[in-house]
């Protein structure tokens, strides 16, 4: 009779019971919303960008697009080749990366192989102060004091130049470069590093030739991931490097990038849909196309490279 | 042959020149790393002192209380500052509760399946998007699609889903440094899985997902690109309506609808001005933005110092 009692009971949960699963349930699916929210933005960014320069392909051929060498869409005759934009992107992320990755990879490797616990408990939050800097803010330094040291060196400098916005836009990537390298670096096992010191090399040798090798897949994912950050960067360039698009690979040069572009035309007012709006879009489509490849081939290089101690 | 056995009279031996060589080569690296610490360092202190030396005579009351001005000497960043503090709030009051429940569903209820692996992609991905692209999408989602029009709604959904993948990243890190013990005992003592996790991991978490959602937010009071693309205006000589009202029903959304200005926005619009006047504003509005952001990140790094000092599992 006791035992048939207590069957009853479990078969037919209390109210109570029933209640709280019901909230679990509740809050679960609460809980999935809020994790789903991340897929949805990707798929809006991407259907928006998409929706929204698809106008510009009906005036102008995807091939004139892409390999066109004249950008002047608010002017007549309206010219829609990208590569003008492309290069100055790439020519201002060369420089940054020149700056950034030598930089970062020694402050790396002295972090994580030279310094002391001491030294690196400063040095830490002061370049995390310096990744938090507002890049208006670099922007503004890069134009007034950058652009006048360097005219110092080469009197025939012009007021906007890639070369500064360049230098800057490196120094504000080292911190990304040395933190996630000196993570890497230091997830290398100290077995490795003391069978190096027995066979008699010294601290630079053990760096270079143990450490380095064997943290590259995350120290490389770091470079990636910083050329992805200077091609996405918008204030520095378009506060310093100028607004004329145009090709040219050389630094003292001005040139606009593909985001200084979206900055420039957003100050003026464009009309929803006219022909400057859509073409937006367009250049914001190819940027989160090239950021998107890049960090892809970062994470990858970092999950599939790294190395199994 | 005897000479040479004598160390201190003789050249060195060949092993002992390389060992010399191969010293002083590594003496020389950790120099050039102090070096390469010195340039990081430097840049950070000549961007201050440049900021001060141009800024600071105009950093003055009048400067932080008055509307922008066609007049460089007038102009101030009151309208910037309101807005600013404006927009982070909703900012903060969308991507916080947001993130939150997203991390804690990607640790905690997940199942391991293709969907997850999916998300996974997706928040790290995310993460990587260039700032402007997010203004892009609330160009052309929140301002003509959802017609919310150039407002501090608008602007802070915008930075709010800069945040988000942040809030996301330091929810997770924060749970998953939790042992499962803690969850056992929970689980123990009858209680159920939300319980579990809103009664005793996310207090646990709470100190280390607070310094990341303020280093988030101190990010996005400096962005600058999103908030250009979707129209943010840079002459704004008024407030938006107070939140808290005298009246009957004491609280309004009204601001929530007003045009707006922020910091960065009027610093950008400041420097890109050729008059040397509007510079020393820029400079000034670059000091108290840099101040903003600096006291942000040191209420981080000393909330998780002391986390990590207090906190043994």
């Amino acid at each position: 009779m006791a035992i048939s009692s207590l069957s009853e009971a479990i078969a037919a949960p209390p109210r109570k019971q029933v209640i709280r699963r019901l909230k679990e349930r509740f809050i679960e699916s609460l809980l999935f919303l809020c994790a789903f929210s991340c897929v949805a933005v990707t798929i809006a960014i991407m259907v928006i960008l998409g929706t929204e320069s698809i106008g510009l392909f009906k005036t102008v051929s995807v091939w004139e697009f892409f390999t066109g060498t004249e950008w002047a869409p608010l002017f007549e005759p309206a010219k829609y080749g990208i590569l003008p934009l492309v290069c100055g992107t790439l020519t201002t992320s060369a420089i940054a990366l020149f700056v950034a990755i030598p930089i970062g990879t020694t402050i790396a490797l002295f972090l994580s192989e030279f310094a002391s616990q001491k030294v690196r408990v400063w040095v830490k939050p002061i370049l995390e102060i310096l990744a938090g800097v507002p890049t208006v803010v670099y922007g503004y330094f890069a134009l007034l004091f950058v652009t006048p040291l360097l005219q110092l060196l080469f009197p025939d400098l012009p007021g906007f130049n890639m070369l500064a916005a360049g230098l800057v836009m490196g120094i504000m990537i080292v911190p990304q470069i040395s933190s996630m390298s000196e993570d890497a670096m230091r997830s290398v096992p100290d077995e490795l590093r003391e069978g190096s010191y027995a066979a008699g090399a010294t601290k630079l040798q053990t760096a270079w030739n143990v450490v380095f090798p064997a943290a590259f897949s995350g120290v490389s994912s770091s470079y990636i991931l910083g050329i992805s950050r200077a091609v996405g960067e918008t204030m520095i360039v378009s506060i310093a490097a100028g607004l004329q698009a145009k090709i040219s690979f050389n630094p003292m040069d001005s040139a606009a990038t593909m985001t200084a572009y979206i900055v420039q035309v957003s100050l003026g007012d464009l009309p929803h849909a006219s022909i400057g709006y859509q073409t937006i879009f367009a250049v914001g489509f190819l940027l989160v196309s090239m950021t998107l490849i890049f960090n892809t081939i970062g994470h990858w290089l970092k999950r599939h490279y790294r190395e199994q101690y | 042959m005897a000479t040479s056995l004598s160390p201190s009279s003789t050249p060195l031996s060949p092993i002992q020149l390389s060992v010399l060589q191969r010293k002083r080569s590594s003496n020389l690296f950790a120099v050039a790393g102090i070096f390469s610490i010195a340039i990081a360092l430097m840049t950070l202190i000549a961007l201050v002192l440049q900021l001060f030396i141009q800024g600071f005579p105009k950093l003055n009351w009048q400067f932080l209380t008055s509307f922008a001005d066609p007049e460089a000497s007038l102009a101030g960043v009151l309208a910037a500052l309101v807005g600013s503090c404006l927009v982070m709030l909703v900012t903060a009051a969308t991507a916080v509760p947001v993130g939150i429940g997203a991390g804690l569903y990607l640790e905690e209820y997940i199942a391991r399946n293709k969907f997850s692996a999916l998300i996974e992609i997706n928040v790290t991905n995310l993460a990587g998007v260039p700032s402007i692209v997010y203004g892009l999408l609330a160009l052309g989602l929140f301002k003509y699609y959802f017609n919310l029009g150039e407002s501090i709604l608008t602007a802070g959904l915008t930075l709010a889903l800069l945040v988000l993948p942040v809030v996301i990243v330091a929810t997770r890190e924060a749970i998953r440094a939790i042992p499962s013990s803690l969850r056992e005992a929970a689980y123990a003592m009858g209680a159920s899985k939300s319980q579990m996790v809103f009664d005793h991991l996310l207090p646990y978490a709470f100190g280390n997902i607070l310094t990341g959602v303020i280093i988030g937010l101190s990010r996005a009071i400096g962005e600058t690109a999103p908030l250009v693309t979707i129209g943010a205006l840079t002459f704004i000589a008024f407030l938006p309506d107070s939140p808290i009202q005298s009246g009957f029903p004491f609280i309004s959304f009204e601001w929530l609808k007003a045009p707006f200005t922020v910091l960065p926005i009027q610093m950008f619009n400041w420097v890109s001005r050729p008059e040397p006047e509007f510079q020393v504003n820029a400079a000034a509005a670059g000091i108290v933005l840099l101040s903003l952001t600096l006291m942000m990140n040191s209420i981080a790094i000393y909330l998780r110092y002391r986390i990590q000092k207090n906190l043994k599992w």
